[in-house]
């Protein structure tokens, strides 16, 4: 017999049961659709975390402020940024940064308010966030306090709409600044508008817009970015002692918090994992169960057909062409219950990214190994009864009713 | 070597149930020549289906020799046997025992398809079955199932069956045991030009009308061989 001919009696034997085989692959259905579902939402959270992570910037390092140390007001300084920057070996650049409350920002009679962020040189890089028009201010403008300011690109549209920004310049709060650059648009990362605020240097910053001299020098958050990964931990380790040496504080008792972007994207992970292992049981248990209906299915086949085995026998079919037969229908089943599940599998992959609950990114691979699982629990399922019949009796069975 | 087409020595099959073991065949010995038309008679559970399940490679017996054109069978392993039952030997039944899902084409095709080695091609399959069924005067009803035909045309269709692999002997149990008289004489006449073109025909038969068409009958009872002769009416008539 060729495979083409034992496929189609199986599979006519099948359509024969509609429901019945319907009812029997329901497991594998809800397995299948289980396993892409999952890779397709392990794939979506780490396409997310990759996006993040080039939105934040590649391998940052971010130094924050320790809250409630005793003693001591909680302090990060613009110097500790420059410390970091001449004595820390794998990093490739550190980028201080203050914010300042919406200012009016005012071009001929262009005006409207906008928020700023007072940083240093190397943010562009350190960031992520490259120029779009022109440069982004140097240290030579940060020690002399020169008068710079790079526009966000919305900003930049808002205010100059078809003319060049370069040059001009414009009133930012109660001070004259040049424009020397624009961002590249950027969008938003987490709450922050990349493209909806200005930037000026720190120094700037301190001297032209603090009114409280309390808060000269200080920085909301110094990020540093090491070379590569590799170089992280040590980076991380030299600027923790570099901070405690500037701030006079041991390492057992800092005043400092030094974090990865990994820190802070764990939590998120911690939930998407919680999500993927619940759904690798729902898909090993559905498989398993799927598996068992196939094979109490195939039993009852075997019984019911137990006369067409003994006439099969009668006029010359082999031990294995009986289990090829039936082996090839558990196979076929499962097969088809597989089919089923990774058009739900793809469709709820598509649901949930549609519905924004989740998410998805629908692998190719996923495919493939949700078709082999299910062709493997059709073989592995069906073996004991396509045995079974293989090894029966063929007197007996003729003279079954 | 003889002509011999089936040898056997003192075949025994015993069945355990209960305290005594069941002999249903006690000693059977049998020699069946190429080319002859053999009818076994006997009162019911005198042994007759066990012996032909024994003959088509169905069963195996508990004790003795059996010889299918000097070959022993007995030593056969379950791929030989399948194959025995594939293309040396055609089985017909009392209760046809067609696939009733198939058709008749799809029914007579089967032996083709499980046949190992010398393989043919679907097309020359088909044609094999067709010429099958059309030597048995059904070639008008091809793609009928098993419930859409009577049951003389299912014994024919079980005919053609048995016969498409072109086997040398043909096992007929019983095989006109469900029909009535008008087609239990269509299937005979049928046996009898099959055996008239050199097949050998073993048939099991209750009816003495119908044992008539054999040349050699034996009888049984429990087990055993009573009596073994050529049938006086069939030498009368192929004397005429
Ligand atoms: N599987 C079995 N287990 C136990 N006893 C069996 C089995 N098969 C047959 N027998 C017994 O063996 C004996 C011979 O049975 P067999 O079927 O050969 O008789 P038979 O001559 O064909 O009868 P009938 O004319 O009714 O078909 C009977 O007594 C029967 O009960
Ligand atoms: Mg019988």
């Amino acid at each position: 017999m060729t495979l083409i001919e034992v496929i189609g009696l199986a599979w006519e034997g099948l359509v024969l049961n509609k429901l019945r085989s319907f009812l029997t692959t329901l497991g594998v259905i809800i397995g299948v659709a289980a396993v892409i579902l999952m890779i397709a939402i392990s794939a979506g959270a780490e396409a997310a975390i990759a996006d993040q992570i080039n939105a934040l910037g590649a391998n940052l390092i971010i130094v924050t402020a320790a809250r409630g140390v005793p003693g001591r007001p909680p302090t990060l300084v613009y110097d500790d940024a420059l410390a970091i920057g001449r004595t820390v070996k794998g990093i490739t650049g550190v980028a201080a940064e203050q914010n300042l409350a919406d200012q009016l920002i005012k071009w001929g009679n262009v005006s409207f308010t906008t928020p700023a962020l007072g940083t240093t040189p190397d943010f562009p890089v350190v960031r992520g966030a490259p120029l779009g028009v022109a440069h982004f201010f140097t240290q030579a403008d940060l020690d002399r306090k020169n008068k710079v300011i790079v526009l966000g690109s919305k900003v930049a549209q808002d205010l100059f709409g078809e003319v060049s920004p370069v040059d001009q310049e414009v009133v930012f709060g109660t001070t004259r600044l040049t424009v020397i650059g624009v961002m590249a648009p950027k969008g938003k990362v987490a709450d922050t508008d990349y493209d909806d605020r200005v930037y000026i240097p720190l120094t700037v910053l301190y001297q032209r817009f603090l009114a409280n001299p309390m808060m000269n020098n200080r920085v909301r958050t110094v990020y540093a970015q090491a070379t590569s990964r590799e170089t992280m931990d040590s980076a991380i380790s030299q600027i923790k002692s570099v901070l405690a040496q500037q701030h006079g504080v041991t390492l057992a008792n800092p005043d400092f918090i030094v974090q990865t972007q990994e820190d802070i994207i764990q939590t998120q992970q911690a939930t998407t994992e919680t999500f993927r292992t619940l759904l690798g049981w729902v898909a090993a248990v559905s498989l398993l169960v799927g598996g068992i209906g196939i094979m109490n299915i195939m039993l009852v086949s075997v019984t019911e057909r137990t006369r067409e085995i003994g006439v099969r026998v009668s006029i010359g079919a082999r031990p294995q062409d009986v289990r090829r037969q039936f082996l090839l229908e558990a196979m076929i089943l499962s097969l088809f219950g597989g089919l089923i599940g990774v058009i739900a599998g793809v469709g709820g992959a598509w649901l949930f990214d549609e519905m924004g609950a989740m998410r998805t990114v629908l692998v190719p691979w996923s495919l493939g190994l949700a078709f082999v699982a299910s062709a493997v629990v059709g073989i592995f399922f069906g073996y004991f009864p396509a045995t079974k019949a293989a090894n029966l009796d063929p007197i007996e069975a003729l003279r079954h009713e | 070597m003889s002509s011999s087409l089936i040898q056997t020595e003192n075949l025994v099959k015993t069945y355990d149930t209960g305290e005594v073991p069941l002999r249903a065949l006690d000693g059977v010995s049998l020699d069946i020549a190429r080319g002859e038309f053999l009818a076994i008679m006997g009162h019911s559970g005198s042994g007759k289906s066990t012996l032909m399940n024994v003959l088509g490679a169905l069963d195996r017996p508990t004790a003795g020799r059996y010889l299918l054109e000097g070959e022993e069978v007995g030593e056969m392993d379950v791929e030989e046997l399948a194959d025995l039952r594939n293309r040396r030997i055609g089985f017909i039944f009392q209760s046809f025992n067609l696939l009733p899902r198939l058709s008749a084409l799809q029914n007579v095709m089967l032996p083709i398809r499980y046949r190992v080695g010398n393989r043919i091609g679907g097309e020359e399959r088909e044609e094999a079955s067709i010429a099958a069924l059309e030597s048995v005067g059904l070639g008008e009803r091809l793609h009928h199932r098993p419930n859409q035909l009577s049951g003389g045309q299912q014994q024919r269709v079980a005919i053609a069956r048995a016969l498409v692999n072109q086997p040398a002997l043909l096992l007929a149990d019983e095989p006109t045991g469900n029909l009535d008289s008008k087609s239990s004489e269509e299937i005979m006449g049928i046996l009898h030009t099959l055996n008239r073109q050199g097949v050998t025909i073993v048939m099991v038969t209750h009816e003495s009308d119908v044992a008539n068409h054999a040349g050699r009958i034996i009888h049984m009872k429990d087990g055993k061989i009573i009596s073994d002769g050529q049938n006086g009416k069939m030498s009368q008539e192929r004397a005429q």
